[in-house]
C-alpha cells in the first residue's frame, strides 16, 4: 500500500456530558468508584436531535474543510457504526449527499461493534490503492446504547471522525495494517433488540485483551518496528483501565497513549473511539512522527495500523476545522433525568 | 404528517443550504425562489441556484415554550431568524445553548441535525439547525 494513506480527517464529539457518580446516585451505586474504577469522569452524550448520521456529516464536513479536495473526486464512503438509525437505509447515503459527493460514488455501511470504523479505512486503503477510486471517505461514528442500570451505561458514549484516505498529499501514510478475527461472543445485539447483551468478565481478557495483544504484537512482527519506534500509539478504549493495561503489555509508555487516550473526558465512543484518538493525534503530529493504532471490536476482532505522519502535514491546514480539545471544551453536564429524556429512556404515550 | 417526497425535493437546501441569487439585483434569498421578488419578470433568466456558507448572525430570536411535538425533547427550545453573511434572513432553531448565551448579533454556523420523525418506523428529516459560534472552543469552518 505504498503512498496510500490520510489525505485529511475531522472529528465531532456532542456538547453534552454526564458524570458517574450522577448515574450511580440513581441506581443504588457508588458512581464515583464506578468512574474510578472505569478511569471514566464523564461521558458525552448526544442531543435529541443527534444521531450517527448528524455526527457523521459533522465529522466529515470538518474533514472536507482541512482540503481543497472536490467532493465530486470520492468515489467511495463507508460510514462505520453500530447504531446506524436505520436497519435498511445506509448512513452513508445522508453523508455522501450532505458533503456533496453524490451521485458519482459507492457507499454502504459497515458494522463490526466497536471497530467498524477501521474496517472501513481498510476498505477504503484497498480501493485507493488499487486504482478504482481516487479518494475514500471512511467513518466511525456511533451514539451507543448501555442498558439503564447496566454497567455500560456509565461508559457508553457518542462521537465519530472521519478520514480521507487518499494517494496524493497524504498527511500520513499507512505503512501497514493488520487484522487479528475469531468468533467470540463477549458482546452482542440481536436483531429488534434495542439494547446490547455482553458477556461481563468475559469481555477482558479473552476478548479485549487477546485481540487487541495479537493485533498489536501481529503488526509489529510484520513491520520489524518496537514499541518505542513510535512517537503515539491508541488503542480501543471501552474504559480507560484496558487500553492502558494492554499498551503496557505491548510494551508502550504512558506517555505515548496520552494523546490518544480521550475517554476519561468522553466515555467510550465505540465505533468512534480509535478514530477520535487518532484525530486527537493527527492536532498535534509532526512530520515522522510514527503512530501505533489498534481498534477493537466485539464479536470479535482488531485492526492494527503502522501509520507515519508525512512533510504534508508542515502545510496541512489542520486549523480550518475544530481540534478534539477545542470540540471538547465548555460541556454542558446534565442530571440523570435530562439524559434519559435525552436517550430515549423514558417511555411516552406518543411515539 | 409530511410525506417522504416531499421533504426529498428540499434536500439540497435543507442539508447544504443552497438558496438562490438574483443576478439582476445581486440579492441572495433563501430557500430558493423561481424569481426574484424584487425584480419580478426582470430576473427571468438571471438568476442560479448558490450555496451559502452557513455561517451569520443572529438577526433575532425567541425562546419556545409551547411549540412543536417533534420538539418536545428539546423544550424550551429557541428560534431565531439569522441574517446570513450573504444577506438572506433564515428562520431556525438554535441548539447546544440556553438563550441567556445568545443576544442580537451573535454569529451562529449552520450543522446538520435531526428536524423531525416520522414516527418511530418513518422516515427521518436532516436539516439545517444552528450553533453558537463560541469565543474559546468553537471556531467556524473554512469553507
Amino acid at each position: 500500500m505504498k503512498g496510500v494513506g490520510i489525505v485529511s480527517y475531522g472529528a465531532y464529539v456532542p456538547h453534552f456530558r454526564i458524570v458517574p457518580d450522577e448515574i450511580g446516585k440513581v441506581w443504588g451505586v457508588d458512581g464515583k468508584a464506578m468512574g474510578k474504577g472505569l478511569m471514566i469522569s464523564s461521558k458525552s452524550v448526544p442531543a435529541p436531535d443527534e444521531d450517527t448520521i448528524t455526527i457523521s456529516v459533522e465529522a466529515a464536513r470538518n474533514m472536507m474543510s482541512r482540503c481543497a479536495v472536490d467532493p465530486k473526486d470520492i468515489g467511495a464512503l463507508y460510514v462505520g457504526s453500530e447504531s446506524h438509525p436505520y436497519a435498511v437505509k445506509p448512513s452513508g447515503t445522508i453523508v455522501a449527499e450532505a458533503i456533496e459527493a453524490s451521485p458519482d460514488l459507492t457507499v454502504a455501511d459497515f458494522e463490526f461493534a466497536c471497530k467498524a470504523g477501521t474496517a472501513a479505512m481498510q476498505a477504503c486503503m484497498g480501493l485507493v490503492g488499487a486504482g478504482m477510486v481516487k479518494y475514500a471517505v471512511a467513518i466511525g461514528a456511533d451514539t451507543s446504547q448501555g442498558a439503564p442500570g447496566d454497567a455500560l451505561e456509565y461508559s457508553a458514549s457518542a462521537g465519530g471522525a472521519a478520514f480521507l484516505i487518499g494517494a496524493q498529499k497524504v498527511i500520513a501514510t499507512i505503512d501497514t495494517t493488520y487484522s487479528y478475527t475469531t468468533d467470540t461472543p463477549d458482546f452482542w445485539r440481536r436483531e429488534g433488540r434495542v439494547y446490547p447483551r455482553h458477556g461481563g468478565r468475559f469481555t477482558g481478557e479473552p476478548a479485549y485483551f487477546k485481540h487487541v495483544l495479537s493485533g498489536g504484537k501481529g503488526l509489529l512482527e510484520r513491520t520489524g518496528m518496537s514499541p518505542e519506534d513510535y512517537t503515539y500509539a491508541v488503542f480501543h478504549q471501552p474504559n480507560g483501565k484496558f487500553p492502558t493495561r494492554a499498551a503496557k503489555q505491548l510494551g508502550f509508555s504512558a506517555e505515548q497513549i496520552k494523546t490518544g487516550l480521550l475517554v476519561s473526558q468522553i466515555g467510550n465512543t465505540y465505533s468512534g473511539a480509535v478514530p477520535l484518538g487518532l484525530a486527537a493525534i493527527l492536532d498535534e503530529a509532526k512530520p515522522g512522527d510514527r503512530i501505533f493504532a489498534v481498534a477493537y471490536g466485539s464479536g470479535a476482532g482488531s485492526d492494527a495500523f503502522d501509520i507515519t505522519v508525512t512533510d504534508e502535514m508542515a502545510t496541512f491546514k489542520r486549523d480550518a476545522a475544530p481540534t478534539l480539545n477545542e470540540l471538547m471544551a465548555n460541556p454542558k453536564y446534565l442530571d440523570y433525568a435530562t439524559y434519559a429524556k435525552f436517550k430515549g429512556k423514558i417511555a411516552k404515550e406518543r411515539d | 404528517m409530511a410525506s417522504a417526497p416531499r421533504y426529498w425535493r428540499e434536500n439540497p437546501s435543507r442539508y447544504n443550504m443552497v438558496g438562490f441569487k438574483c443576478n439582476n439585483c445581486g440579492k441572495f434569498y433563501f430557500p430558493p425562489r423561481i424569481i426574484c421578488p424584487l425584480c419580478h419578470r426582470k430576473s427571468v433568466g438571471k438568476t442560479e441556484p448558490v450555496k451559502m456558507k452557513g455561517t451569520g448572525a443572529i438577526f433575532s430570536f425567541t425562546e419556545v415554550h409551547e411549540g412543536m411535538d417533534e420538539h418536545n425533547l428539546q423544550k424550551p427550545y429557541i428560534l431565531a431568524m439569522v441574517e446570513l453573511d450573504e444577506g438572506a434572513k433564515v428562520t431556525g432553531q438554535v441548539i447546544d445553548c440556553d438563550a441567556s448565551d445568545l443576544s442580537i448579533g451573535t454569529k451562529v454556523r449552520a450543522t446538520l441535525r435531526k428536524l423531525s420523525e416520522e414516527g418511530s418506523a418513518g422516515v427521518i428529516h436532516y436539516g439545517y439547525k444552528f450553533v453558537p459560534l463560541r469565543e474559546n472552543g468553537e471556531r467556524p469552518r473554512d469553507e
